[in-house]
C-alpha cells in the first residue's frame, strides 16, 4: 500500500539543512509511490518551500508565525499537529538534529505512535521498510519495524543519499494559518558558538584535533587542512574540556554526530565516547603518536608519529596534487 | 519540593560487545547507571539540598536493576522505586517505558522530573519528554545549567553547541546533558545509609495497566555488530613517505579528497 508521509524541514540561517533533503528520500522511500508533502515552520519560510519540491517533495504546506521564529516544543508542536490534523499522513520524518530529536517524542507522544529514531539506513520500500539504527554507543546495529499504525522516523544526517536536485520539478506550495499560543518557555537568550562555513555535522571532510593538539594555536595546522579540503573543523571532549577550542566543535555522543566521506583524527586517543560520534565516517584516517591508540581499532589508514610533523606535510602534500 | 529521576540501568558501552541468539550477550557484561542519568540524579540532589524536599528514583526493569537504584540512594537520593516487568513483558519500546512511567506518576504531586538526555545502550532519548507530555507539563532536553527560585526556572540548553538561556517554570522535565555538574561518587556512610532507604517494588497490575495498554509500537527483528572492517593499514616508512602514501592512498584508492 502506498503511504502519504510528511517530512518536516529544517532551517538554519535562512537555508535549509541538507537533513532536509534526505529525509525526503526516506520519505520518498517509506511511501512506495505515494504522496510526499514537505512541511515548513518559522516565522519566514515560504521562500524555501521550493527548494523542498526541486529535491522531490510533491508539494509543501508553511506555516509562518511571529512565535515560530525560534524553536520551542510548545509552538513547533502546535504549528506541527494542525499541518497533521490537515493531512492526516500515514507516516512522519524528521531530521535527527537537536530540533528532530526534541519535538518527534513530543508527537509521538501526543499520536501515541511509536518512534524509530536515529535511522542511518532503510531497506525495503512502502510497507515492508526495515530501518536501521547504531545501538550501544554505535557499536552495534538494530533492524526495527513498525508493527502497525502512524509510522515515524528520525534520519540521522549525512546518511541517506539526498535525491538529485531537478529545479524543473513543481508543485502546490499552500499556507496554514495557525494560532500558536499559551507558550510554556521563553528563550531569553541564543549564543551562536558554531563556526561559520561549513555545517559540521553535514562535512564531506572533517579534521579533528585531540588532547594531543596541546594547545589553541596547535588547531591553526588542522584547520588549515580543514580548509584546503573544503571541511570542517571538530575535537574530541578532552581537547574542549582542555580549552583549545569549543564545546560547539565536539564530535561524540554528547557532542555531534558526522559521518563525513573522510574524516581525520589527530591526537584522538578513541573513547566509546568519541567513536559513537564519528565510527560511521567513510574512511577514517588516525595520527597519533601511540601505537596502541584505540582509534587506530576503526582507521582505514594510520599514521604512527607527531601530529605537529605530519599535518603540515599532508598539507604541502595536497596542496601540490591540487596544483598538478 | 517533590523531585523524580528517571533512571536506567544500561550496559557499559565501553565493554566489547558480542551478540548472541539475535540479542546482545550479558554474559559477564558490567551494568552501570546510564551516564546521562547520573548527572540527572547529581542535579537533583543538589536542587533538593538548596530547596528541601525529596529526591525518589524510578527504572524499569527487572530484579537486577535494584543494584543501580542502591547506588542512587547511596549518592543521596531518599526514595526509590522499582517497577517490575519481567514477568510481564517480552517486548518494550519507547511507548511502553513512557506509558508505565507516566502512569505512576500521574496522581503524584510533582514539581521537577530528571531525566538523562540519551540512553547509552537504545540511544533514542525519547522516554524523557514522552513522559512530560503524558503528564501535561513542559520539558527542555538536553540542559548545561538549572537554576530555581520559586516556581522559576532558569536553564542553560545545549542546542548542537549554541547555548540557549530559556526561562519556564515548575512543573517541569528537564534531560541532563554532560557539563550539568560532576556526579559524585556514593561515601561509605551514605552506602551504609542507602540499604535502609525505603526501595518499592511495583508491577504492572500494581498501576492498573493491562499488557494491551503498554504493548511496544515496534519491534526489534534483529541486531547484529557491524560487519568487520578490514585491519586498517598502518603506514611504514619515514614519516615522509608515509604522507606521501598517506594522500595517494586518498586520492586513488578511497578517492575522499
Ligand atoms: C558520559 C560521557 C560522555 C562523553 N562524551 C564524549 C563525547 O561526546 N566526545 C568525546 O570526544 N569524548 C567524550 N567523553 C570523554 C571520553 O571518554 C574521553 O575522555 C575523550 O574523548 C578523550 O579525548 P582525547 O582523545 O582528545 O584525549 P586523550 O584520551 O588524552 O588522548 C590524547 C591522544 O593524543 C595522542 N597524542 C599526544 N600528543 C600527540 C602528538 N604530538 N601527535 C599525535 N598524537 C598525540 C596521545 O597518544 C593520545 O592517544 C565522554 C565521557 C563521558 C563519561
Amino acid at each position: 500500500m502506498s503511504k502519504k508521509v510528511v517530512v518536516l524541514g529544517e532551517a538554519r540561517e535562512g537555508a535549509l539543512r541538507n537533513v532536509s533533503f534526505e529525509a525526503i528520500a526516506a520519505a520518498k522511500k517509506i511511501s512506495g509511490g505515494g504522496e510526499v508533502v514537505g512541511v515548513l515552520l518559522g516565522d519566514a519560510v515560504q521562500s524555501l518551500a521550493e527548494e523542498m519540491i526541486h529535491y522531490g517533495a510533491d508539494r509543501v504546506v508553511t506555516v509562518e508565525h511571529p512565535h515560530l521564529k525560534l524553536y520551542t516544543s510548545d509552538a513547533f508542536s502546535q504549528a506541527f499537529m494542525a499541518v497533521y490534523e490537515q493531512e492526516k499522513p500515514e507516516a512522519i520524518v524528521f531530521g535527527h538534529t537537536a530540533l528532530g530529536k526534541d519535538l518527534s517524542p513530543k508527537i509521538a507522544s501526543k499520536l501515541a505512535s511509536g518512534l524509530i529514531s536515529d535511522v542511518t539506513a532503510i531497506e525495503g520500500e512502502g510497507d515492508a521498510a526495515v530501518f536501521i539504527r547504531p545501538i550501544f554507543s554505535g557499536k552495534a546495529f538494530e533492524k526495527v519495524k513498525n508493527k502497525d499504525g502512524l509510522l515515524f522516523i528520525t534520519v540521522r544526517p549525512n546518511n541517506i543519499a539526498p535525491l538529485e536536485h531537478d529545479a524543473g520539478r513543481t508543485g502546490e506550495v499552500a499556507a496554514l494559518s495557525v494560532d500558536v499560543t499559551n507558550l510554556r518557555t521563553i528563550i531569553s537568550e541564543v549564543i551562536r558558538k558554531s563556526t561559520e562555513g561549513v555545517d559540521l555535522s553535514e562535512a564531506k571532510v572533517v579534521v579533528a584535533g585531540g588532547r594531543g593538539v596541546k594547545s589553541a594555536e596547535g588547531f591553526e595546522p588542522l584547520q588549515e587542512l580543514a580548509t584546503l579540503l573544503g571541511g570542517a573543523i571538530g575535537a574530541s571532549r578532552g581537547a574542549c574540556d582542555a580549552d583549545y577550542c569549543d564545546y560547539s566543535l565536539q564530535i561524540g555522543q554528547t557532542g555531534k554526530v558526522v559521518t563525513p566521506d573522510l574524516y581525520i583524527a589527530a591526537g584522538i586517543s578513541g573513547a566509546i565516547q568519541h567513536m559513537a560520534g564519528m565510527s560511521n565516517s567513510k574512511v577514517i584516517v588516525a595520527i597519533n603518536k601511540d601505537s596502541e591508540a584505540n582509534i587506530f581499532k576503526v582507521a582505514d589508514y594510520g599514521i604512527v608519529g607527531d601530529l605537529f610533523e605530519v599535518i603540515p606535510m599532508m598539507i604541502e602534500e595536497i596542496k601540490k596534487i591540487k596544483t598538478n | 519540593m517533590n523531585i523524580y529521576v528517571l533512571v536506567k540501568r544500561t550496559f557499559d558501552t565501553e565493554e566489547k560487545i558480542t551478540v548472541s541468539n539475535g540479542k546482545i550477550s550479558e554474559d559477564g557484561a558490567e551494568f552501570i547507571i546510564n551516564p546521562y542519568d547520573e548527572y540527572a540524579i547529581e542535579e537533583a540532589i543538589q536542587v533538593r539540598d538548596a530547596n528541601d524536599g525529596e529526591v525518589t528514583v524510578i527504572t524499569i526493569g527487572g530484579e537486577d536493576a535494584e543494584k543501580q537504584l542502591r547506588t542512587a540512594l547511596a549518592m543521596g537520593a531518599d526514595k526509590a522505586v522499582l517497577i517490575d516487568t519481567e514477568d510481564d513483558l517480552d517486548e518494550m519500546d519507547e511507548f511502553t517505558s513512557a506509558k508505565i512511567i507516566a502512569e505512576y506518576l500521574k496522581d503524584k504531586e510533582v514539581d521537577l522530573i530528571l531525566a538523562g538526555n540519551v540512553a547509552i545502550d537504545g540511544g533514542s532519548g525519547q522516554v524523557g519528554p514522552r513522559v512530560a507530555e503524558l503528564l501535561g507539563i513542559n520539558y527542555v532536553t538536553t540542559i548545561t545549567n538549572l537554576e530555581i527560585s520559586g516556581t522559576s526556572v532558569k536553564i542553560i540548553r545545549d542546542v548542537e553547541g549554541d547555548s540557549e538561556t530559556i526561562e519556564t517554570s515548575l512543573p517541569l522535565l528537564v534531560t541532563a546533558q554532560q557539563g550539568l555538574n560532576e556526579p559524585r561518587y556514593p561515601s561509605l556512610p551514605g552506602i551504609m545509609k542507602a540499604k535502609k532507604k525505603p526501595l518499592e517494588k511495583l508491577e504492572l497490575d500494581d498501576l492498573d495497566l493491562e499488557e494491551d495498554d503498554v504493548e511496544a509500537k515496534t519491534q526489534t527483528i534483529e541486531i547484529y555488530l557491524p560487519p568487520q572492517k578490514a585491519a586498517g593499514r598502518i603506514l611504514e616508512g619515514d614519516i615522509a613517505n608515509q604522507v606521501n602514501e598517506l594522500v595517494n592512498l586518498l586520492k586513488n584508492e578511497a578517492k575522499v579528497i
